[in-house]
């Protein structure tokens, strides 16, 4: 047997075990596989055993193959600020390499931070109840989609605002089409959802559920006055797609009067990661509870009168109800509730309200300077906007190309000549103003 | 008159053609202690066969097929706040109240004998 | 050790004027008060207000009350819970690496391109597929993108008529879920005796109505499907393809390619078969691949190689099935997995398979007198007790499983799959010691004597947990999900 410092056989072993077994070779419990499905040689074409410092090395290799920028850019992905608490916590190997807690007794420390989490998602949102989260944002607003026909049984339409972020719209209509939904773009108006389109399209009476988005792919705060009453009068669900963060001062999904609170969790200090792992949350009406998709933990009391936490209500999952489970979805993302969570008790209301602030200062300190310094237009002006904004200036390509040779990634290409960019606490003057300087000096080339 | 589905739900017959459907003492017993049980909404149609709802233990659920088609009339709403009265009493405590559409559907459900001998058979 | 000044929620550390971070001090003008107060929330969430000592005591007790791969041993089966190596945490936690931005140029992340391209290679190759998408999230949303690829597939040659996915009743429930996802009628086909496929039953369900089958292999009771070149010839002969559940991928690494087998579209379950960190349920990945003729399908975006050697992402893909994704999956957890197949290199990949199934069958071995076991003949990584063989006792299975937590293991996988009354499914994985294993036969065993002589010590398992029988009818009756929920109810 190959030798390697993860197998811990000695030849011994291997004789003794084989013995046990009453084989004569490990190769011999494999002779019920025909010989022609044996792969070839028993090898694969893959490189040979690195060490430690050689695995080192080739990821040092790679690292240096990428630039690292200073963050302008959003679309989803911010670069907030997380406590050192955070990662030492979340490396922690007894909740890291532990399985979804199907043994309640040997699993409190997960149970009991999801518990946490959920909590601190509902709070965050204004809803009641919370699953154990979904794989990012984008798959969290499909699942949304397929609770609305599920709930509404007969109807098989939902609507989606052309101002959610199109890689969350590419997530849905593929999710919709083979799921054989009818998916319907409410067009937008000057950056926000066009409310009479919404209002036209209700009138059918078909629809299952209306998702928007708040703040939108833009940036923007939508006004959401009278929707719910709207969507109501249809018996259609009203999801609302929010990043995390935003919840801490914008108005909750609940108080829009949203069944469905669905978003994208990065914001709470994740590390970009290249785009994962994000976290998916999902948070519903108590009448939804029994329809949500995920993992969802619960309290309960044990034998000694203790209060516990279990995995609960998982009849409406695919390990019991198979193919008519609320979804396919077996897992949670563990790992990343617990970084949201930690995040969440050391940061606080006041913290994440100021996490807010800084990022909105700085975003309007930014587009104060861009329209003084430079002849770059707010593509949406008058609409209020939270930490993003867009920009209308030439040469987006050059800005970005230039961008990336001073270190700075500018934002977010959203169209030929539309600059997305995003701000966060993290964020200083020297940075923005070196920003301002390269949106103005791209203009002249 | 009580009758039964092979898949454990119970038919009692009333008279103006009114049938109370639930789920026989024998599937309750399987299934442990009902924590929820899916009904459809008033008004909504049934069709024999086809299911029309579900019951769901802690960790188990099953499929509620209707033994007749009809128009429900009523769903027990006490199930709603209390889903273990299934458990305690499942001839008592109906599932849902549906108004017969056609009588001869009731012929080839099982008879209590007949019912009673699966149970004895799937118990083994 | 739990200390019990620290057994709360972290709600209930909360004091006002506590805080648990610091950011730098503001240098604009505050202007959030300039939107209109009709878009911002009335009132603050309820969040805790600890400070920093606080939370971490209460977050690292909370460790103490878990268990991990990293704790001992954990043989629940079909989960492959191997060990997972600290070099892969490492270099996941590489500060330029999970720095990148998403949507950063491709001219400044050649080197996160690179990891993406040399993984979807090294999958390919280990596979026996011409291609993979790294995007797919977990095992669950390969399934689906898998069937999305399939149901794509059979779009553009016209076979909308493909309305149902067969699924062996065997199976693992998320298969017939993602089929159902899918927009798929789920056909169960039926399982011999020995756990493999009815071949015969199978051949009543193929027609030009089919999209494909779901397998895995080895199956679920831990057995290789001895017949799938027949079974793959069959369901290619009437135009349905063949789906791989990597779940069980494990054994197979030495032995055996699915490409070989017969198999067009796979995923692969990177936090079992390449040993990243389940994380108390995720982030997990499940990469997707295919065989030649059905790249095109995959999903958008994807990492190319250009014909200079550097690497690209292309988001405009036709024939693409469409997006699965918002950007292109869990970049942290495929670097580890990276790191992985480079630490155990070819031959150390080739030897997870042989070790593995070595590990399973001696733990077989020493038991089926005092288990009974369903299946005879060689295992793979797992194999299925149906409980005690002694049926006088009364002892379940739960039982057992329970009993298993005083020793300081982690319970088998129970109740599945769903063949047998009493299923005690029991994976150990190549990472384990002889010492570890023997120990674990020797507690099993004693299990056995225990229910024979003192049952009720069995029955009335765990007594050295910190916590004892939850009441989970309680917890499904009056769900209770949030704290505001107990500080209410109680």
């Amino acid at each position: 047997m190959y030798q390697h410092r993860y197998f811990p056989h000695t030849t011994d072993d291997v004789e003794k075990m084989l013995e046990r077994i009453g084989a004569t070779s490990v190769n011999e419990l494999f002779n019920d596989i025909p010989e022609h499905l044996r792969l070839k040689n028993g090898t694969y074409n893959l490189p040979e055993e690195h060490s430690e410092i050689e695995v080192r090395e080739y990821f040092s290799r790679l690292r240096a193959n990428n630039k690292p920028l200073v963050c302008f850019a959003g679309a989803g992905f911010y670069d907030h600020y997380s406590p050192a608490v955070v990662a030492s916590i979340a490396s922690r190997s007894e909740l890291l390499t532990a399985y979804t807690p199907y043994q309640p007794e040997i699993s409190q420390g997960t149970l009991q931070y999801i518990f946490e989490y959920q909590s601190m998602i509902a709070e965050l949102t204004g809803l009641d109840i919370a699953n154990a989260s979904l794989y990012d944002g984008a798959t969290a607003t499909a699942e949304a989609m397929l609770m609305c026909v599920a709930v509404a049984r007969k109807k098989n339409r939902v609507l989606i605002s052309a101002t959610v972020a199109p890689n969350v719209r590419n997530v849905v209509e593929t999710y919709a089409r083979y799921h054989k939904i009818r998916l319907d773009i409410i067009h937008e108006k000057d950056g926000v959802t066009d409310v009479n389109a919404l209002k036209s399209m209700l009138e059918s009476g078909d629809v299952a559920g209306v998702i928007a988005s708040s703040v939108n792919f833009y940036g923007i705060l939508e006004d959401f006055t009278g929707w719910s009453e709207l969507i109501k009068a249809q018996k259609a669900l009203f999801v609302i797609n929010t990043h995390a963060s935003a919840l801490g001062v914008v108005k909750t999904p609940a108080e829009w009067g949203a069944d469905i609170a669905v978003g994208e969790a990065q914001s709470l200090g994740f590390p970009l990661n290249y785009g994962g792992p994000g976290l998916g949350y999902m948070c519903v009406t108590k009448a939804l509870m029994r329809k949500m998709p995920g993992r969802i933990v619960g309290a309960t009391t044990d034998e000694k009168g203790q209060r516990v936490f279990v995995l609960t209500l998982q009849a409406r999952e695919q390990h019991i109800r198979r193919e008519k489970a609320t979804s396919n979805i077996c897992s949670n993302q563990g790992i990343m509730t617990l970084y949201a969570s930690i995040y969440l008790a050391l940061l606080g209301a006041e913290g994440l309200r100021e996490v807010n602030v800084q990022s909105n200062a700085a975003a309007v300190y930014a587009l104060g300077q861009i329209e003084q310094r430079s002849s770059a237009k707010l593509a949406f002006p008058g609409k209020p906007f939270l930490n993003e904004f867009v920009i209308i200036t030439p040469n987006v390509d050059k800005i970005i190309e230039r961008g990336a040779e001073q270190g700075i990634l500018p934002g977010v290409k959203i169209g030929e000549d539309r600059l997305m960019i995003a701000f966060t606490e993290m964020r200083t003057k020297e940075q923005i103003d070196q920003l301002v300087q390269l949106i103005k000096s791209a203009e002249n080339e | 008159m009580i009758k039964y589905l092979p898949s454990h739900e119970y038919v009692r017959v009333e008279d103006d053609n009114v049938a109370y459907i639930g789920i026989s003492p024998f599937a309750a017993k399987q299934l442990g202690n009902v924590v929820y049980v899916d009904m459809p909404e008033e008004g909504d149609e049934v069709t024999k066969g086809d299911e029309f709802g579900a019951i769901e233990s802690v960790k188990a659920a099953s499929d509620l097929f209707a033994p007749v088609s009809g128009e429900v009339l009523e769903i027990n709403e006490d199930l709603n706040d209390n889903p273990k009265l299934v458990s305690d009493d499942p001839m008592k405590n109906w599932i849902i109240k549906v108004s017969i559409s056609d009588s001869s559907e009731l012929d080839d459900l099982l008879d209590q004998a007949a019912y009673d001998e699966l149970c004895a058979k799937e118990s083994h | 050790m739990n200390n019990k000044l620290y057994d709360k929620l972290i709600f209930n550390y909360s004091q006002p004027q506590r805080k648990g971070y610091k950011l730098r001090k503001q240098c604009f003008e505050t202007t959030i008060d300039k939107i209109p107060a009709n878009l911002l929330r009335s009132k603050a969430p309820e969040l805790p207000s600890v400070d920093e000592p606080t939370a971490v005591r209460h977050y690292t007790n909370l460790s103490t009350n878990n268990f991990g791969v990293d704790t001992g041993f954990y043989p629940l089966g079909s989960c492959t819970m191997k060990y997972n190596p600290k070099i892969n945490e490492e270099i996941a936690a590489d500060e330029v690496l999970k720095g990148l931005h998403p949507a950063q140029p491709s001219t400044t992340v050649q080197g996160a391109l690179e990891a993406y391209f040399t993984l979807q290679q090294m999958l390919s190759e280990i596979g026996g597929m011409a291609e993979f998408t790294l995007n797919p999230y977990a095992g669950a949303h390969g399934e689906l993108t898998g069937l999305m690829v399939i149901h794509a597939y059979h779009d553009a040659h016209g076979q909308t008529q493909r309305t149902k996915v067969i699924v062996p009743d065997s199976a693992h429930g998320t298969n017939p879920a993602s089929a159902a996802v899918c927009g798929y009628q789920i056909v169960e086909v039926k399982s011999m005796t020995d756990g493999t496929v009815d071949v015969e039953d199978l051949k009543t369900k193929l027609d030009d109505t089919v999209a494909a089958i779901m397998m895995t292999n080895p199956n679920t009771v831990g057995m290789f499907e001895k017949n799938i070149p027949e079974i793959a010839e069959l369901v290619h002969s009437v135009g349905a393809l063949m789906y791989y559940d990597g779940a069980n991928l494990n054994p197979m690494l030495g032995i055996a390619r699915p490409g070989d087998m017969g198999f067009d579209v796979m995923h692969i379950n990177l936090h079992k078969t390449f040993s990243t960190p389940h994380g108390g349920g995720g982030p997990g990945s499940g990469p997707v691949g295919v065989r030649k003729g059905l790249e095109d399908f995959l999903p958008n975006p994807r990492v190319v190689k250009n014909a200079d050697n550097t690497f690209s992402v292309a988001t405009d893909s036709s024939d693409a099935l469409g997006q699965i994704s918002a950007w292109l999956g869990n970049f942290a957890v495929e670097l580890r997995a990276l790191a992985y197949i480079l630490t155990l290199g070819a031959e150390g990949v080739a030897t997870v398979g042989p070790l593995a199934t070595l590990n399973a069958n001696y733990i077989k071995a020493s038991l089926d007198d005092l288990y009974k076991l369903p299946i005879s003949g060689y295992c793979k990584h797992e194999f299925v007790f149906d409980g005690l063989a002694d049926k006088s006792t009364e002892v379940t299975t739960l039982n057992v499983a329970k009993r298993l937590l005083d020793f300081g293991f982690h319970a088998p996988t129970i109740y599945f799959p769903l063949l047998f009354h009493e299923s005690l499914m029991i994976e150990p994985t190549e990472t384990e010691t002889k010492e570890t294993l023997d120990y674990f036969i020797e507690v099993m065993r004693q299990i056995a004597a225990e229910a024979r002589e003192t049952p009720e010590v069995v029955k009335n398992a765990p007594h050295t947990t910190p916590v004892v029988h939850p009441d989970d009818t309680k917890a499904a009756l009056e769900p209770r999900t949030t704290w505001r929920q107990i500080n209410e109810q109680y």
